[in-house]
């Protein structure tokens, strides 16, 4: 390993701008002549609208245009397109089309109302002020579980009865079967509570329209440029793709709120032509919350059957999972493939069957959050393992080690889809429980009971399936697109080296791994590699990045690049050393003709490959640049145990969190120290579902509670502990790095972790968050409470 | 924000002057409360007149046994001040615990009553130490000042000017705050001397009040033992996403218990 290769904790390239104020981010952005656009968004969960007056806005000063859902209309522009259509669809499949902005009802607080674009924000918001909207209120309903009863409301006229299908993944027969065998079942019920990704940077988007050559430039805060250029010229404006340029700088955190098309894009887009001006909005806090995409917000029944020895035997689940008001980009993907696929866990189940009703409710729309579906199955299989473990008297890493998939079982077709590539699950176990002292726990119990404190312990072992997603099977399960990823690598006169990756960066250190993987590859300076993304104009096309893939896909189309650009190195080495193209070797960026000390560095090889004076011409092409377009094979899957111990004051119910330790087995590791952080996180944004961020409406009017951070918490530093890091390596066996992905692990094992231990110490079971009052009335409910 | 006349007189009587003379004026400590009210454009004064340049509004000093904070101190000042945190660490640990260091920097202690939040911490200081309220026209008791929800006894054209705090023999302050916001949830101060012996709630109800149960348990000795069967009724209390008012009411229990015990 050298000090900048694959392995070394390098120090962040990027943080040099971003740590002193020079990041380049959207609203940094502002061009010559642009004008401002606000939204007037819906004050009511669920309303037809009557008529809406834009007169006085109209004509109030400083305003270009007001635009309304008739304007849309009027132009024909094409509803905000949704990317993922489930197969295994039951029935129905009803997809209700989403306009840019509202047409005669209004489905959520914040829906999209008009546009009013003027000379300055404070005059398009004066005017918007001035807008009549004649709202006729509807019943709202915010729950996913009552969205199909037949007293509530409809939203869409194409899904009748909120549904927008029920879903279903697995042998439901033999399940069945299954349970009807079972020694004892355990059962639970469960919420998986609604989150609000909340990214630093709010969102921000800039149209602007070129009449020379009839083409627009959008520059917005998106995880994926090249996506959002195919839905927003295909499907909205209805152009060339190539007559769309889509630039997404950096990015300040997106956690897959930043995955999706959103209408307000289009809106500054289109525009932008209509007004002859470039049109710039940046969402204020207060319309992140209402208006970005939501994670989670389940609900869940779940069984696990068990044989007299504890071995499970078939995990039977019902979710009732919404969509919120419209189906967004890829919402629901994360309701169902990236869902029940990991209800196997680190475990041998023989049968599984989930069945999801997938609902529309009158709330922001839902779409991809930090994990998107994982966390919410390993949050369902870890509590009912543990429940299942105290049912039966189990100890609690007992009942975990009596069904773990075995190491020589490798690989291990689960009956949900999935085939597991690699794994050993003991011996990430074994080292966490040790670097937790879980020997240790009853001395410290007892300490604390001295102190009146109720501690606990909790574990999550969890797996993770990632790096998505082979084409095929991105295909076969509904993806609009393909999920592999590009990179082009070129190569200067000078020997500088620059990578145009799809992956997108948006917090994850891309500038700096990336860099690694290429001076660990082609032996070539750490520094003289730079990093590209983020620019349809530059970047030859990418899916972008989440779900944990871009080391593993887009990393690896870099590897392979550079595999390519070595295989020609060698031909040219093998002309400039008169060698036969057989015996060269490359190792630490010299090609050396096998046996000899003749050699050339990459360096020399570059040189001549762009300055072909002594090249071999009749043979083949100048210049050592190289494309791949990498599909993976599989998803990658990331393992790990994580543990918790709490102690919680009975008096008042807080629970604080006293030891946190993760072992995790992401493969090899490219960068320890971005791993580590990534960690960290990730495990404090699953600790702030845990204990702390909860985003409520109001049941009866639908009005978002939690609109702000006075009531929606997220998690700062004195609510987290110190983290007890570990790691176990088994390579990936099918991508070029052995890598498989860290991003979301975390997010996907603390919620289990956390609430285990809570319930370790007090008793009863409790769902997220537990806020300081649930777990005092938890407390209160104990049948020793009232000795 | 809408537009508005921005004022920044010199002394108390330019100030009541400008504010007259607006048809919909508003003063402006600190600034904390008012400026994120003005950005989401709730409200939409027509004047704001900024204290912040009126001379002697801001200090601490010892006046006649009693510690006498300027309405334009803030949080920060009131939390290090050698005099406070000598004579009334109670009140300096409050201080110190208000929002965050920005808020802190710039929040004052007499926009912080002026504004009486149910949520806010000062008003149980006030209330619970029995301090008085002087404005450029008279002074104000503390249990006379707080009237109700974001509402006290000034009168139109009245500025706070300073806070007289009696020295207390022991005090403690103990708050519960919003995961989310930080804010008072519960906040108890507990004190008795001079003022006599007095228990003052904030965060739980609508406005501080005193919890005259806790204050007669306390009669016989001021420890925490002594408030063991006293407690508050949930009746009138502030319900909402966070803690309902049975929830506060246990915690107004628990955290008196902790004001008492912390007491210096």
């Amino acid at each position: 390993m050298t000090d900048t290769g694959i392995g070394a904790s390098v120090r962040r390239k990027e943080d040099n701008r971003f740590l002193t104020g020079r990041g380049r981010y959207t609203d940094d952005i502002n061009r010559t002549g642009q004008a401002y656009a606000c939204f007037l968004r819906s004050p009511h969960a669920h309303a037809k609208i009557d008529g809406i007056d834009t007169g006085a806005a109209k004509n109030a000063p400083g305003v270009i245009a007001v635009l309304t859902g008739d304007d849309v209309a009027a132009d024909g522009l094409g509803g905000i397109p949704c990317g993922f259509a489930p197969t295994g669809v039951q029935a129905p499949h009803n997809a209700p089309p989403r306009p840019a902005l509202v047409q005669g009802k209004v489905c959520f607080v914040g829906d999209l109302v008009a546009m009013v674009i003027a000379d300055d924000l404070n005059q398009a918001k004066d005017a918007a002020e001035l807008i009549q909207v004649d709202y006729q209120e509807l019943p709202a309903n915010v729950d996913p579980a009552k969205a199909t009863d037949s007293s509530t409301t409809r939203i869409h006229e194409a899904a009748e009865n909120n549904l927008y299908a029920d879903w279903g993944l697995g042998d439901k027969e033999a399940t069945d079967q299954a349970f009807a065998q079972a020694h004892h079942v355990t059962k639970i019920d469960l919420i998986n509570n609604r989150q609000i990704p909340n990214a630093m940077e709010p969102r921000c988007s800039i149209g602007e329209y070129d009449q020379a050559d009839e083409s627009y430039t959008l520059y917005t805060t998106t995880q994926n440029p090249h996506v959002t250029r195919l839905l927003l010229a295909a499907y909205v404006l209805q152009i060339p793709e190539h007559k769309l340029r889509v630039v997404s700088a950096d990015v300040g955190g997106g956690f897959g709120s930043k995955i999706p098309h959103y209408p307000e894009e289009a809106l500054v887009t289109w525009t932008a032509k209509k007004v002859g001006r470039p049109v710039k909005w940046t969402a204020e806090r207060s319309e992140s919350f209402l208006s970005d995409t939501h994670g989670r917000d389940h609900v869940t029944r779940a069984e696990l059957a068990l044989d007299e020895n504890g071995k499970f035997l078939a995990l039977r689940v019902h979710t009732s999972a919404s969509l919120g008001a419209y189906l967004s980009t890829f919402g629901a993907m994360s309701t169902t493939y990236l869902y029940a696929p990991v209800l196997s866990g680190q475990y041998i189940i023989p049968a599984i069957y989930c069945g999801v009703t997938i609902v529309f409710t009158n709330t922001a729309p839902i779409d991809a959050e930090r994990g998107a579906g994982r966390p919410e199955a390993t949050y369902l299989v870890e509590r009912l393992v543990e429940n299942a473990a105290r049912e039966t008297g189990i100890d609690r890493i007992e009942i975990r080690r009596r069904n773990f998939i075995p190491e020589d079982a490798f690989p291990y077709q689960t009956p949900v889809v999935l085939a597991y590539d690699s794994g050993n699950y003991a011996p990430i176990l074994d080292k966490a429980l040790e670097m937790a002292d879980r020997a240790g726990f009853e001395t410290r119990n007892a300490d604390a009971k001295s102190r009146g404190k109720l501690r606990g312990i909790g574990f999550c072992t969890y797996i993770e399936a990632c790096g998505i997603a082979p084409s095929n099977v991105a295909g076969a399960i509904g993806a609009g697109i393909g999920l592999y990823e590009s990179a082009e690598v070129r190569f200067a006169v000078t020997g500088a080296v620059t990578v145009f990756t799809g992956s997108h960066q948006h917090g994850q250190g891309h500038e700096t791994t990336f860099a690694q993987i290429v001076a660990d590859r082609l032996g070539v300076p750490f520094d003289s590699v730079d990093i590209v993304h983020g620019d349809t104009a530059r970047v030859q096309w990418g899916h972008g990045t989440y779900g944990s893939r871009s080391l593993a896909v887009g990393g690896s189309a870099i590897a392979v690049a550079c595999d390519k650009a070595i295989e020609k190195g060698k031909k040219v080495a093998a002309h400039l050393l008169e060698a036969s193209v057989t015996d060269i070797e490359f190792k630490d960026g010299n090609f050396t003709v096998s046996g000899t000390d003749q050699s050339k560095s990459f360096g020399e090889i570059i040189a001549a490959a762009m300055v072909p004076h002594n090249f071999p011409l009749d043979e083949m092409e100048p210049g050592l640049d190289q494309r791949s377009f990498y599909d993976p094979k599989n998803f990658t899957f990331p393992a790990g145990c994580h543990i918790c111990e709490v102690e919680i004051d009975p008096d008042t119910g807080v629970v604080k969190i006293v030891n946190w330790t993760a072992v995790d087995d992401f493969g090899k590791i490219v960068n320890p120290m971005i791993v580590e952080g990534q960690i960290h996180g990730g495990v404090a944004h699953g600790i702030g579902q845990a204990l702390l961020e909860n985003c409520v409406y109001d049941p009866e009017s639908g009005q978002l509670l939690t609109g702000s951070y006075m009531d929606y918490c997220m998690p700062r530093a004195d609510d987290l502990p110190n983290f007890n890091l570990g790691f176990t390596e088994t390579p990936c066996p099918h991508n070029p790095l052995g890598v498989k992905g860290c991003g979301e692990a975390g997010a996907i094992a603390a919620p289990p972790a956390l609430i285990n231990a809570v319930i370790d110490a007090i008793g009863v079971d409790i769902d997220m968050p537990a806020t300081p009052e649930k777990v005092w009335r938890a407390l209160q409910s104990r049948p020793q409470a009232a000795e | 924000m809408q537009n508005f006349t921005y004022h920044r007189p010199g002394s108390v009587e330019e100030a009541v002057q400008a504010l007259s003379a607006a048809s919909d004026g508003t003063l402006m400590g600190g600034g904390m409360t008012l400026l994120p009210t003005l950005k989401q454009r709730l409200a939409s004064p027509s004047d704001v007149v900024d204290l912040g340049g009126v001379a002697g509004l801001s200090g601490i000093s010892e006046d006649g046994g009693k510690v006498v904070v300027g309405a334009m101190t803030t949080h920060a000042e009131v939390a290090s001040n050698a005099i406070v945190t000598a004579k009334i660490p109670a009140l300096a640990a409050l201080a110190g615990a208000i929002g965050d260091p920005a808020v802190r920097n710039r929040g004052t202690i007499g926009g912080s009553i002026a504004n009486n939040d149910p949520a806010a911490d000062y008003p149980a200081a006030l209330v619970g130490l029995g301090a008085t309220v002087r404005t450029n026209k008279r002074e104000i008791a503390a249990d006379d000042f707080f009237t109700g929800l974001f509402e006290t006894a000034l009168a139109e054209g009245e500025v706070i000017t300073a806070v007289a705090f009696p020295v207390p023999e022991r005090a403690g302050y103990a708050k519960f705050p919003n995961p989310a916001s930080r804010y008072a949830i519960v906040g108890v101060m507990a004190s008795t001397g001079p003022a006599g012996t007095r228990v003052a709630v904030t965060g739980a109800g609508a406005c501080v009040f005193r919890a005259s149960a806790m204050e007669s348990a306390l009669g016989g000795g001021f420890s925490a033992d002594a408030l063991s069967g006293a407690s508050v009724s949930a009746d009138d209390l502030n319900s909402d996403i966070h803690a309902s008012a049975e929830y506060r009411a246990h915690l107004v229990g628990v955290m008196a218990r902790r004001a008492v015990a912390a007491a210096g």
